[in-house]
């Protein structure tokens, strides 16, 4: 009689929790659905073609120098994260024994937990303080600064994930080992390397709080940046960006500039899903099930 | 002292050209001892390769027939903590000289592995045409040739010429190593070391690369490690023994088998270890 | 004639070059090309130490005249006056307290929460709707901190005010010090609650990958002894994953420390400690957000202060980062003995 009486109490014990582990799906569930929902039930109304393309001007709404300027900002950031992070991947992958990797890597997980604000002020007195103005430069920094960390230890994985064989293949054609390096194993880790890196863009490209003191905001389109940046120049110019309008949008206090935030909002999030899943299902497309992992 | 070993080299070195030159011999180890850290692997192997033949070197796991290999083309050395002493004579060339490239050492001796290890994400194509390409080889036309030729080489072409552009990883393994067999010939080499090319393959891959190898060596010097004794009965002009790092046995391959001068050669080709 | 005979002239000089010092021969020579490009990687590997050096050296420089003139005072100081004519008085101690009631609180409802759902998904719910959430959740994690700002302001306050705030004055009246505050929504508890939402993804991916690395054999064996399903996930699944789901809760502690929009954006941004949950507050990031961009001019102090504020965030988040990947560490050390 005990045993039977035992073994109920015991059914009903996992009856509970199970009851309690449905709970908190559904309390985990509530906020995130309402996130979604509201998203789209108040961004979608607000799109429009000249939404998208429009300056904010005081009557209407407008993002389109908004999503130029974090388009540009993200570029510029690319451009100095891809090149650090490719070249500290290899020396982390390739000598990951030697004295100087556990300080980098250690370092590199340091900077990957300062907070964006923070990375902020540094940028500021680093490069807008110098610069006497804010500027794209300083945008694109900042974000390389926190893409620096993501890339470089996605890169390291990717090329550890290479098996020891194929260095020796290279090696074994002849090949002095930085054109292995360079010309087979960056070539074979290549999904993973570019799965990190977008990962890394999808992580900045709405990062509003390092872009407070850096990137300066504008009202305007980017007038003289993209040749400064087609020449290789300082880039001195202040540039709008997608995260810090939806801000300014959010605390202004007309009601058509809330529906603005909103629709700015689902753009901005559809920019990252779209940088985010595109990636996904190119390496997949390209490189099929070695891509997958 | 350093000036007799040097002097001596040096006449060894030119007798070596010359027997090379006299009874078609081209490679020559001297006394190769190497190993990694504090292990030594080879106690001294001499040992010498003829012109157009085909060496199988046997002998149970871990008695260095690998490292003995990979330092034929010095790739032992790429392994941290790999230390190697002796002598390397290529046609009348010490490998090991102060002055050699090892780089230039491993384009002309080409190497096949162990696990067929094409480069990932690489095509067909581009996993042949890689050396040729990385070596300077840019026109278009020409690498189509030498693509070619080396999947020709390899007895893979007709199994692959439709889908060039497909990675090399989605072949099956025995194909997988052909196409690391015509990657290596790609880049024009004069020896091929093989590292066990088979042991990771079904039978009729095997059987595939046996007979490719039977039509390679009328052109090519090559030395193949195997664990695999019917193997090297089977295909190999001369067999090499080694055991725990010392060369037991070195003949043809007929002798070898038939009338082995060590006991303990005769014991491992009867089975009864290894 | 085999390679003996010519072995022996050479064997014995080799012989006695190999007893005396076997290693320093031939280890790995390297060509100009590598020479270069191992430069330049090293190179490339000293930036990250160079920049966190730097980042260091600029924080604690550009909080020195704030250091000076406050010393350990600046810990518990709870003033915020930038009146230059009465005379700067900058503390931390408000911000201090914001951030960690708010991150501390956010991670007590989440966590619970966040490894319930990943049990959940990973050990019970089979049915092929298990895959759309997971996704769901994945993708939820990607939403940028600013839009979950705009979420929480329209959204998150109204229901804090009218569902919440109302209600809980209603029943406990404003007399009761946690409850008190103006019916605006706007405050401590809405802050908390959107870091809460926002850290929540983030919880339930890592710890369903510490999850996921039980063996389930673990499993198997428990439920092969005739235990329930929550048993099983009693004996074999929680223990050991436990520092794999504590690691994730420390790391989303470490994001919530630093997290900042959504904060700044519902928290009220008043530089007071008040102990009602429906009072404006203010954390550190936010303080920092709201004030960096006006300090200077006549407030010598304040660009000082809010430095030496990032200071001592990037203190707290460093702490927080370091345990926690000290116990993924160490939990994937575990992984390794398993495996």
């Amino acid at each position: 009689m005990k045993g039977i009486a035992n073994a109920r109490r015991r059914k009903f014990t996992n009856l509970i929790a199970m009851l309690v582990m449905v709970t908190m799906l559904v309390v985990c569930l509530i906020p995130l659905v309402s996130v979604s929902w509201t998203l789209l039930s108040k961004g979608i109304p607000a799109i429009s073609l000249d939404f998208l393309t429009n300056l904010p001007l005081s009557r209407q709404s407008g993002i389109g120098n908004a999503i130029l300027g974090s388009l540009l900002t993200l570029l510029v950031a690319s451009l100095f994260a891809i090149p650090f992070g490719l070249l500290v991947g290899m020396y982390l992958s390739q000598c990951a024994s030697s004295r100087l990797a556990t300080p980098t890597r250690t370092l590199l997980d340091v900077m990957s937990g300062i907070p964006a604000i923070v990375v902020g002020m540094f940028i500021y007195s680093l490069v807008v303080r110098p610069m006497k103005s804010y500027s794209l430069m300083a945008g694109g920094v900042s974000l390389a600064m926190i893409m620096l960390p993501v890339f470089a230890r996605t890169s390291e994985e990717a090329l550890k994930a290479i098996p020891e064989t194929v260095m020796e293949a290279g090696l074994g054609l002849g090949l002095p080992r930085w054109r292995v390096v360079l010309q087979v194993l960056l070539r074979s880790a290549l999904p993973g390397v570019l799965t990190g890196f977008f990962l890394a863009l999808a992580r900045v490209g709405g990062e509003a709080a390092p872009l407070l003191f850096t990137v300066g905001g504008s009202n305007f389109w980017p007038s003289h940046a993209p040749a400064e940046l087609a020449r290789l120049q300082p880039l001195t110019e202040q540039v709008a960006s997608l995260p810090l309008v939806i801000y300014e949008y959010a605390k202004d206090p007309r009601p058509a500039k809330h529906a603005a935030a909103w629709g700015a909002a689902l753009v901005l999030v559809v920019i990252i899903l779209a940088i985010r899943l595109s990636t996904h299902a190119y390496v997949r497309w390209r490189y099929g099930q070695q891509g997958a992992h | 002292m350093s000036h007799v070993r040097n002097n001596l080299a040096a006449s060894l070195a030119a007798n070596a050209g010359a027997a090379a030159s006299a009874n078609g011999h081209r490679i020559f180890t001297e006394h190769i001892v190497g190993g990694f850290g504090d292990t030594t692997v080879l106690k001294g192997i001499s040992l010498r390769i003829a012109h157009c033949s085909l060496t199988a070197i046997m002998g149970p796991s871990g008695c260095g027939k690998s490292t003995f290999i990979r330092c034929i083309n010095r790739l032992h050395e790429e392994i941290p903590r790999a230390w190697v002493t002796g002598k390397i004579i290529l046609d009348g060339q010490d490998i090991y000289g102060a002055d050699v490239d090892p780089v230039a050492i491993r384009r002309k001796i080409g190497m096949v592995f162990q696990r067929p290890n094409p480069f990932p994400t690489f095509s067909i194509y581009d996993n042949v045409a890689a050396g040729p390409r990385l070596n300077g080889l840019r026109k278009r036309h020409a690498l189509d040739e030498v693509v070619e030729k080396s999947l020709r080489h390899a007895a893979l072409w007709d199994e692959v010429k439709d889908r060039l552009e497909r990675p090399g990883t989605g072949l099956s393994g025995g194909q997988q190593q052909r196409l690391c067999i015509a990657r290596a010939l790609a880049v024009d080499p004069e020896i091929l070391l093989l590292d066990e090319p088979c042991s990771a393959l079904d039978p009729i891959g095997t059987e595939r690369i046996e007979e490719l190898l039977v039509q390679l060596k009328k052109e090519y010097t090559i030395i193949m490690v195997t664990h695999n004794i019917q193997q090297a009965g089977r295909i190999a002009d001369r067999t090499v023994f080694l055991l725990l790092g010392e060369m037991v046995e070195e003949g043809s391959t007929s002798d070898v088998f038939t009338s082995p001068k060590d006991p303990r050669t005769e014991a491992f080709i009867s089975g009864r270890f290894g | 004639m085999t390679g003996n005979v010519m072995t022996s002239p050479v064997g014995e000089m080799s012989g006695t070059r190999q007893t005396a010092v076997p290693r320093m021969r031939r280890r790995r020579v390297m060509n100009a090309g590598d020479r270069i490009f191992l430069a330049i990687i090293r190179s490339a590997a000293l930036v990250p130490v160079l920049l966190i050096i730097l980042f260091v050296g600029i924080l604690i420089a550009g909080s020195m005249p704030s250091l000076r003139a406050f010393g350990l005072r600046f810990l518990f100081n709870s003033e915020w006056q930038p009146n230059a004519e009465i005379g700067e008085d900058y503390g931390a101690l408000p911000f201090i307290y914001g951030t960690l009631f708010s991150s501390v609180m956010a991670l007590l409802l989440a966590a619970p929460v966040g490894i319930g759902v990943a049990v959940f998904l990973n050990e019970v719910f089979t049915s092929r709707l298990r895959g759309a959430i997971a996704f769901l959740i994945e993708i939820l994690a990607t939403i940028p901190s600013i839009v979950f700002g705009v979420w929480a302001f329209f959204v998150l306050v109204p229901f804090v005010r009218d569902g919440i705030q109302a209600h809980v004055q209603a029943i406990f009246g404003t007399g009761f010090v946690l409850f008190r505050g103006p019916p605006l929504g706007i405050g401590l508890l809405a802050g908390t609650l959107v870091l809460a939402v926002m850290i929540l993804p983030m919880i339930v991916s890592i710890s369903l990958e510490a999850i996921r690395m039980v063996p389930s054999s673990y499993r198997e064996a428990a439920l092969g002894l005739g235990a329930t399903r929550w048993e099983m996930i009693r004996l074999a699944v929680l223990p050991p994953a436990r520092s794999g789901l504590i690691g994730a809760c420390i790391l989303a502690l470490g994001r919530a420390l630093g997290e900042t929009m959504a904060v700044t954006m519902v928290i009220g941004n008043k530089n007071v400690i008040r102990w009602s949950l429906f009072e404006p507050a203010s954390t550190i990031s936010s303080v920092v957000a709201s004030n960096f961009g006006e300090a200077g001019g006549d407030n010598a102090l304040m660009l000082p202060s809010l430095t030496e504020l990032a200071l001592i965030l990037f203190a707290m988040t460093l702490i927080v980062n370091l345990v926690a990947r000290f116990l993924i560490r160490r939990f994937a050390g575990d992984k390794a003995v398993i495996a």
